[in-house]
Formats: structure tokens, sequence, C-alpha cells
């Protein structure tokens, strides 16, 4: 789904001078090297970086999740401009902090959740314009542009990973994080970041802890260290059953 | 078709504004920054479509580099209000609205994207406070008055 570098012509009477120079130099190529396509786009042509070849997950150890550490709830609050909810039922959220507890013994767990990014992702299928969308790299998305905020993607979730802008936003948004209300949101995985070669807030904030418990990296690269640990340690999806191969796994839960 | 035909009004308005003595035409705020090569009366007609297509291209494909960035304007086009401070949409000296304002056509860009340059969006980061029970309390006993209960 490769956009084409946007061309407007101008009309003969608007050409000047140099555009007639450029658009001889033009026809002198084409007959010097007939048969040749030439697809360069004078230096606009889009530098796409969701790349097909790689897919973005995390792994979150869950032994590592340390009980009242919130570091990468705050890191993705801050990085993304979204407010740490007062309001539980409206505010949004985009990562949480779970904790689990075994009712025979009374053993605890603490995981974060957030989207889980889908390889079939059931908000995808269920966005009636298409404003749900997952990126060629795996990052699933909401382009807010042509979501209409019928919320449907968020019944569709099974891991109420989405939220619903209920409130007005003025100026308060990160120019990477446009936020508005009347659209659904949720986990980007700092698309923002991964474009730039950077690792999501939420890794960074837990690595600079100390605790490391969520790796970040491609799961299409064997030599990554997210594919190795994958490969050495048992690991496991929320919601297995379901099919979805989240792109989000979970070890020692 | 129409929101262009209305572009090319308005530009013509504005490139024969100066030649009639007297303010037909809104009053453009300079901007900062190189002018752009194609041109003012260009950008005046494209830049809805350029904003279109390259919004898009960092969406979708994830390019962060591009040329025609909503960021990109505001940086360089940002109005400086009284308090020297650039100022939001909600004033209308800001940029877009200027035009946008007469020729009456709405945007909606900043409905989720900060109107104001990035330096400026720090402050909000301070957590909210929750509302104590007398606060709560006394707008209950506001919206009772205006409803009538």
């Amino acid at each position: 789904m490769k956009l084409p570098a946007l061309k407007f012509s101008k009309k003969p009477s608007e050409m000047d001078r140099r555009d007639f120079l450029r658009a001889g130099a033009a026809l002198a190529t084409i007959t010097l090297a007939p048969g040749v396509t030439l697809m360069a786009f004078g230096g606009s042509e889009a530098k796409a970086n969701a790349d097909p070849a790689k897919r973005w997950g995390l792994l979150i150890d869950v032994n590592k999740c340390v009980k009242d550490c919130t570091a990468c709830v705050s890191a993705c609050s801050q990085e993304n401009g979204w407010r740490l909810p007062v309001n539980k039922e409206t505010d949004a959220q985009w990562i949480r902090k779970v904790t689990l507890t075994d009712n025979d013994t009374g053993r605890e767990e603490y995981l974060v959740t957030m989207c889980q990014h889908c390889e079939e992702p059931p908000c995808v299928d269920v966005c009636p314009t298409g404003a749900s969308f997952k990126r060629v790299d795996g990052i699933v998305l909401v382009d807010k542009h042509i979501c209409i905020g019928c919320r449907y993607c968020m019944m569709a979730c099974p891991y109420k990973a989405r939220s619903f802008v209920h409130e007005n936003i003025v100026d308060e948004q990160k120019t990477w994080a446009p936020r508005g209300k009347g659209t659904v949101e949720s986990c980007t995985m700092c698309v923002h970041r991964v474009d730039t070669g950077r690792i999501p807030a939420c890794v960074e904030a837990c690595n600079a802890t100390g605790h490391g418990a969520i790796i970040f990296g491609d799961l299409k690269d064997p030599e990554s260290e997210i594919s190795k640990a994958l490969a050495k340690y048992p690991s496991t999806a929320l919601r297995d059953d379901l099919g979805l191969n989240p792109g989000v796994r979970y070890s020692n839960l | 078709m129409k929101r262009l035909l209305v572009f090319f009004i308005l530009a013509t308005a504005l490139a024969g504004h100066t030649a009639i003595a007297g303010n037909l035409g809104p009053e453009i705020p300079k901007a900062t920054g190189k002018p752009h090569p194609e041109g003012n009366l260009w950008m005046r007609i494209n830049h809805p479509k350029m904003l279109l297509h390259d919004r898009n291209l960092t969406m979708r494909q994830g390019d962060r580099d591009i040329e025609f960035s909503l960021k990109g304007c505001v940086s360089c086009h940002a109005v400086k209000g009284a308090d020297g401070q650039p100022v939001g949409y909600d004033d209308p000296k800001y940029f877009c609205r200027v035009c946008h304002d007469y020729a009456a056509v709405k945007v909606d860009c900043f409905m989720c994207h900060n109107s104001k340059p990035e330096e400026k969006t720090q402050a909000f980061l301070s957590p909210r406070k929750a509302p104590d029970s007398n606060e709560l309390a006394a707008y209950l006993n506001k919206t009772g008055k205006e409803t009538g209960q």
C-alpha cells in the first residue's frame, strides 16, 4: 500500500523557463535510454519506516515486574501526553498494571497490559471506516482522521486495550501523539520512536529502574534479543485460545 | 472542487488587495523561516492537498521526515500574542484562522493536533487533582439550579 508521490502539473501557460528546461531534460533521458524505467521522483520519494520484513513485539517477564512500580505507566503517560486516570470509568489509559491473585494460595503476580498488537486484530476486523489498521510491521494503530468514534473496536478487543476520548483536549497533545475528543486510542508501541530507531518509552523506563522486565524487538529477526529469549524460555500470549497471535508475549505467567 | 474555487477566489482577492486601497482581504501574519519555493499563491491553493497526502505517509508508512507536516506549518507560522507566547487555535489571530475565518472554511486539524509549537506543550503534565467533595457538592448544586431540580 505505497502512496505515490503527489505531483501537481502546471498548465503550459504557467511554465517558467526552469520548468521548460526540466521538461526538456526529462524528455532527453527517455529518448537516450529506451526501455529503461526510472522510478525516482526527484528526491521526494517517501522514506517508509514501516518495514514489512519486521514485526515489532514485546516480551514481558512477569517474574521481574515488581509490586508498587509503575515506571512504565508514568513513562507512557509522559511520552504520549495522556493524564493518569482520575475518573477510571472514562479517562483514557493506554497501559495498565494488573495484579493477579491466586485465590487458593494468596500468591500475587504483577504485569502490565496494553494493546497486544495482534497479528489478527479483531479491532481491525470490525472497524467500519478502516480507521483501525495494522501497519506492515505489525503495529496496530487508529487513524484518527477517519475514526468516527463508534467504539466497535473497544468492544471487539478482548484485552480492553482501547480507550475513548470523552473530553475536549486543547493544546495538550504531543506533536507526535495527536489525541482528540470523539476518537478511540490505544498503545501505539511508541511508533514515533520506533520509526526513528528508538525503543518504546515503557521499555526504556523499565530498564532505567533496573528491573528490565520488558524486552522490545523484531519477532521476525532470529538474532534479536526478543527472538532469542522467546526461543529459550517458555512464554505465552494472553487469551492464547483466541488465536490472535499477539505481538506482546508474557513469560513466567 | 468548490473548496478549490473558494481558495482561488480568496487567493485572487489577496493578490489584488495591495492594489486596492484599504484592506479587503485578511491581514496575514508574517512567518519565520524561509519562504516556500513554490510561492505563497501555490501554497494557499494546495496546502490542504499536501497535508492530506503527507499525513497518510506518516500515519500508514511511518515516514517521519516528510516535507509538509502540520508540525512544520505551526513552527514557522505561529503568531505571538500580547504576552509573547504563541497563541492557540482558539485565538482569532491564529495563523490558520486569519484566512479560514475570512473564507468561512472550517479547520478541524486542531481538534486532535496541538496548535502551538512543540516546546510549549510541557506545562500540562503536572498530574490533575481529583475534585474533593466540597468542589463536587458546589458543582452539583450549580448544575441543579441551572436545570431547575
